[in-house]
This record gives C-alpha cells, structure tokens and sequence, in this order.
C-alpha cells in the first residue's frame, strides 16, 4: 500500500460523507426552518444579552464595551527567556499575560529529580522556586497587568508564589487580578497531570477558593477547563457535559467546605477549546452560558446574578493542527478564533503554526496574535453582541448541544457526582471512545483533513522552530543550586512540618505554603511534604 | 498464520497526553497485534523491563513534551545492554526535524509525526518487524 504522505491523492470530488455531520458526529440537516425552533420562548430561553439566562451573552454592550482580551499562553526555558516573550507580547499589544509552566513544575518536582530528565523548561517555563518566580516577572508590574497561569495540581504553591512576588512589589492582593487554572478534575478526566487521589485534591482547590474569598477578592480560582478535555477526543458535547459537571462539583465542594455560594461562584471562569466545525462550537459557547446560569440560580440558589454568569477564555484547537503543510494551521486557526468571537468569549488564545511540531517562536506567536487583531479590527464582527442569535440551525443546535449535556449530568448525578464518576473511570472511557471513533473517521476519509487524507503534498519545506537547548537545565539547577545555598533552612524545615500539620488537621493550606515560599522553599519540597501526607494517585492503564 | 506481533505501547517522561498512545494501542490491537500498554510516566528502566517480560517484538513510544533526545538514547543503551538489539523500536510524538535523522542513528526505525494515518503505522511495523514474526501479508 502506498502511504498517503508520499503520494498525492485525489481530492473528493464532492462534499464528503463527513460533512453532513458535525466533527463531532452531529447529524446535520441541510436547510433549517421555524419548525425547529417552535418551542423557542425569547425571554425564557435566550433573554437579551446581558439578561438571565444569558444565552446571548453576559453583558448587553458586548465587544462594543470592552473587547476580548487577547491572552496569548506562552512559557519556555528559563524564567529570565519567557520574561523576554512577555515584554515583546505586551508590547505587541498583548493585553494579559498567561504563563505556561514545564512539565516538572505541573507535576511538582525540582529540576534535579529523575523524572525531570529532559524536561526542564521543554514545554513551558521552569519555576521551581520563589527565585524563578522573580525572575519571571521583573520589571513586569502586577499591579499593571492580569495573569493567568496554567497549573494545577500544585496551582496553590504557585500562587502563594505570585502572592509573595506582588507582596515584594508593594501591590496589594486586594487589587490583584488573574487566574489559577486549578481545575484538577480534568486532569483525572482528560490531561492527567495529578499528583494527589481526587480528594485530597478538591481539598487544596477548596483552600485557594477560601483563602481568595478573604484576601485576593479579585482573583479567579479557578479555570473549569473543557480544553483539555476536547483535546483529548471528546465531542463538542462531551466536552460542555463534562466541563460544567465539574463545575457544579467544585461549587458543591465549596458549599460543603463551609463557603456561602455567592462568595466564591463569581470567581469561578471557564475555558473551553475552539475546535474547527464552526456552527456547532458558536453553539456550545451559548448552551454554556444557558446551562450555567440555571444550575446556578436553580440548582445552587445563588441570588448574585454574577453566580449566574459563565465567563470564558478560549482556546484553538491543538489537536486540529498538522505537522503536513503547516502554513493552513494559520487559517484553521483564525476560523477557530472567529467562532470563540462570534460565541463571545471573554479571551482567547490563538495558536501558532508551528506548534506540531515545537513550540512557538516569536515570529509565528506574533502571527497569532495579529490574527486575533485582524478579527478584531477588520471584519466588523465586533460591532453587535450574538450576531448569529436567532438562526433557526443555531438555535436548534443550541438546544440540541444542552439536551445532551443534561442528559450526561444526569447520568453524573447517578453515580453520585463527578468524583465517583472519575473514580470508576467513565468519563476517560466515553472520550476515549470519541477519540478512536474520530481517528477511524479519519482513517477511512469519512472525515477530510486537508493536507492530511486529502489535498496531500510531499512533505514542504520545514518551518523554522523554536529548539530549547539543555543549557536551560544547567541553568535552572544552577540556581537551584543556589537558592538551597543562601536560604534558612531551619526556616524551611518548620514551614513544610507545619504544612503538613495543616493538610492533617483540615487547616486551610494556603498561610503555611506562603510562609514555605518566603522561605524558598521549592515547588519538590513542598509537593512531598503533602504527597508524604496524602499520598500519589496512580492510574490504571488501560485501552 | 504466524504468531501474532507483540507490541509494548509506553509514555516515558512527565507527561500526560496519553489520546496518541491509546489510539494507536488500539488500532494496533485491532490490526490483529498483541499490545501491551505502560500506562504514564514509565522511566527508560521500567519500558525496557516490560519489553523483556513480554518478549516485545515493537517498543512504541509516545512523546509530545520535546524530552525525546534524552528519553530515546537512553532506552536504546539499554535495550543493547540486555540483548535485545532486534526488537524493533518507533517514536510516535511531537519531533522537530531536526531530531528525526539524531533518532535514526541511535537506531530508532520509525518517527510518526501528528497527522501520520494509523495504517501508515501499521504497515511499517508489518514490514520492519524481526523476521521471527511472520509478517501478515
């Protein structure tokens, strides 16, 4: 057999198979009419933006008020490297930053441990102490800037890190705003990047939402994230059923931890992935909104219409980009981002062209952020809110897109919410079903790839990447090296006893991790300190 | 009918984006081959283990995180140490160009970018696989 990426192939001479289904595998009829949206009530069902239950969006002036914030995720090598991107990004016209971290830091260990081998500041930036955190926002001034940083299982070591350098900046916590991405339950679910078993883990997102709700009033604790969990072969409704069925879990979780719900739920964002079937993703974004806004005032009875709202960054799909002719990742990403607009999304990052291969470099993350601009700036999509709100195939997949979410809470509910879900495994199967079934749609040209199982080419031209040579790790275990040399460690010992002390007794966690990271302690040694305590989850492989 | 080809499917490494790795034990399986799944963050020690217990014809292994020119000599050196210099092994993952010919020295066979179709997999196994195994076909 010949293989696909050596031989051109013929292009379909019509409208594939596929596209009478979603990429999800939503059968789609070719023309809609008012018959499919006859049980539509306006006010009961989409209310004006800014109106409960938000379908059309959660403010009324839209993009005219304030447009999206244009947050380009980004983090590599040392902290001192990616502190260079953020200050080109911002003078690019960034307008917030996010922080991608590398592996050892979102699984909680030192550059110096043997699972950090090769890793160190390969797919983010290395913070492993107070130092790198420094390092990582000098001459950066919080008080100027939002940030959102993507970590999860040690989300709470980090933003006691943070913390410490706003402290040292003289900016108070009261004024700072950003995100903690802290969402665990799709790491068990989707991304499985855990540390602790499930509950001690909802222990330490709970802690941040209490000591947030205290201190750090402006901060969102938490990023529910559907990204990864698409990423990983859901479908565009598996992917809004499990979002915010864990989303409902964490409420829960905070209510049950003693917090009053309209204290902590407006903190509450959510981030989901914009993949490439352009209808169906508009859809989702405005089935959210609905869903939310009455699990919150019904299910949860939060009276602060801010409870009510779902806010949402958004991402391009990742796992829609192709290593084959990487120059159409730039076009399927800009159409990914329009349909983020068109849903309203409150930030969004595009993607680069390059990231099949590595990640980004200046250039090609540049190119993505102009993306954002041209959308923005060019094509006049800004100037009304919900533009699509009323076409009768919008509508209907609206209402098609809740159903099926709510169809999935109640089997979630059945088996006693999200965290006894995830233990017995069922939402990991029902993705994994997705993903093979998608790969074999592929597979057999059922569903079209351009450049891919179509329109193939031999392969072009490679694209200059971005390469992160081993010096970074020297780098970054020099100054390991260092911080261990010239910090107290009498102080250090007693911060992770009492750490530990408080992870036995129930105590909130966040006002020892502080004291530890004053202390320089590192993101290792406090991670052990609790995995002495709580243990490490371990998956049972299966396919 | 030969005897079916024993694949030993692992992630190495801190990651956890394990969508590649359980496609593709699927599509193997379901091509009629024996695959054993690792599961996550195997060290080089543990992956070269589990191809000796299962008597592995194919080491698979899934790297997206850039950690591949640490990962991958490491297990060749140890596949030699242990004898095992005819179990064919092939990198499914995120791989600059750069790295593919570095991979190909060291003796790894095969590297599968994102987008690479399972039967492009399938068929190379098929025909790269030591001769002990008759090939389907």
């Amino acid at each position: 057999m010949k293989s696909a990426t050596s031989a051109p192939e013929a292009a379909p001479a019509s409208a594939p198979r596929g596209s009478l289904t979603t990429v999800s595998g939503r059968p789609i009829a070719s023309v809609y009419t008012p018959a499919d949206i006859s049980s539509l009530d306006y006010e009961r069902d989409l209310g004006d933006p800014g109106a409960f239950p938000y379908a059309r969006g959660i403010h009324s002036g839209g993009y005219r008020d304030k447009l999206w914030t244009m947050r380009q995720f980004a983090g590599f090598g040392t902290p001192e490297e990616t502190n260079a991107r953020y200050k080109q990004l911002l003078a690019a016209g960034g307008t917030g930053l996010s922080v991608a971290f590398d592996l050892p830091t979102l699984m909680g260990r030192d550059p110096d441990h043997e699972l950090s081998l090769g890793e160190v500041g390969k797919c983010g930036v290395n913070v492993t102490s107070l130092a790198d955190m420094e390092a990582l926002f000098d001459g950066i001034d919080l008080s100027a800037v939002t940030t959102s940083m993507t970590i999860n299982s040690p989300a709470a070591m980090l933003l006691a890190m943070y913390l410490v350098v706003a402290e040292k900046q003289g900016v108070s916590w009261q004024t700072l705003s950003g995100t903690i991405q802290n969402d665990i339950l799709k790491e068990f679910i989707a991304q499985k990047e855990y540390i602790y078993p499930p509950r001690p883990s909802m222990r330490l997102v709970t802690d941040v939402f209490a000591f947030c709700t205290q201190q750090v009033p402006k901060w969102n604790t938490i990023s529910v994230s559907g990204y990864h969990i698409r990423e990983a072969g859901a479908t565009a409704a598996q992917e809004l059923a499990f979002t915010l069925r864990d989303g409902i879990e964490y409420v829960q979780y905070g209510i049950d931890a003693g917090l009053r719900v309209d204290d902590f739920a407006p903190r509450i964002s959510f981030f989901f992935n914009s993949h490439s079937d352009f209808f169906e993703e508009i859809a989702k974004y405005r089935a959210a909104r609905r869903i939310w806004a009455h699990v919150m005032r019904d299910r949860f009875h939060a009276a602060n219409p801010r409870s009510w709202q779902l806010r949402f960054h958004s991402q391009t799909a990742g796992v829609s980009l192709t290593a084959q002719q990487p120059y159409n990742n730039v076009v399927r990403t800009a159409l990914q981002a329009l349909a983020a607009v068109l849903g309203g999304t409150q930030s969004l990052h595009t993607n680069s062209l390059d990231e099949a291969l590595a990640l980004p470099t200046a250039e090609t993350a540049t190119l993505a952020l102009r993306t954002q601009q041209v959308i923005a700036y060019e094509t006049g999509v800004t100037a009304l809110v919900d533009p699509l709100g009323g076409s009768y195939f919008v509508e209907k997949l609206t209402r098609d897109l809740e159903e099926e979410a709510l169809t999935y809470f109640d089997a979630i509910d059945r088996m006693g919410g999200m965290v006894p879900a995830i233990e017995r495994g069922y939402p990991q199967k029902e993705i994994a079903e997705s993903a093979y079934r998608f790969q074999q749609a592929v597979e057999q040209r059922d569903r079209v790839i351009v450049g891919v199982n179509a329109f193939v080419e031999e392969r072009q031209e490679a694209v200059g990447i971005l390469y992160i040579d081993e010096s970074v790790a020297q780098r970054q275990l020099a100054r390991l090296e260092h911080v261990k040399a010239t910090r107290d460690h009498d102080r250090v010992r007693s911060s992770l006893k009492r750490l530990q002390a408080a992870a036995r007794a129930g105590e909130n966690t966040m006002p020892v991790l502080l004291d530890a990271v004053r202390a320089y302690a590192t993101i290792g040694e406090m991670c052990d300190a609790l995995r002495e305590v709580w243990g490490e989850y371990e998956e049972t492989p299966v396919i | 009918m030969g005897q079916k080809i024993r694949v030993v499917i692992a992630k190495p490494g801190l990651d956890g984006h394990d969508r590649g790795a359980r496609v593709i034990a699927r599509a193997l399986r379901d091509a009629g081959m024996e695959v054993i799944y690792t599961g996550l963050r195997q060290t080089p020690e543990q992956i070269v283990a589990a191809a000796l217990q299962e008597d592995a014809d194919v080491i698979g292994l899934s790297i997206l995180s850039g950690a591949h020119m640490h990962i991958c000599p490491r297990i060749m050196a140890l596949l030699q140490e242990k004898g095992l210099n005819d179990v064919l092994v092939v990198v499914g993952g995120i791989i600059p160009d750069v790295d593919i010919p570095k991979l190909g020295e060291i003796g790894v066979r095969g590297v599968f970018l994102p987008g690479t179709p399972m039967q492009e997999i399938v068929d190379f196994i098929r025909k790269n696989v030591r001769s002990r195994v008759e090939s389907f076909e």
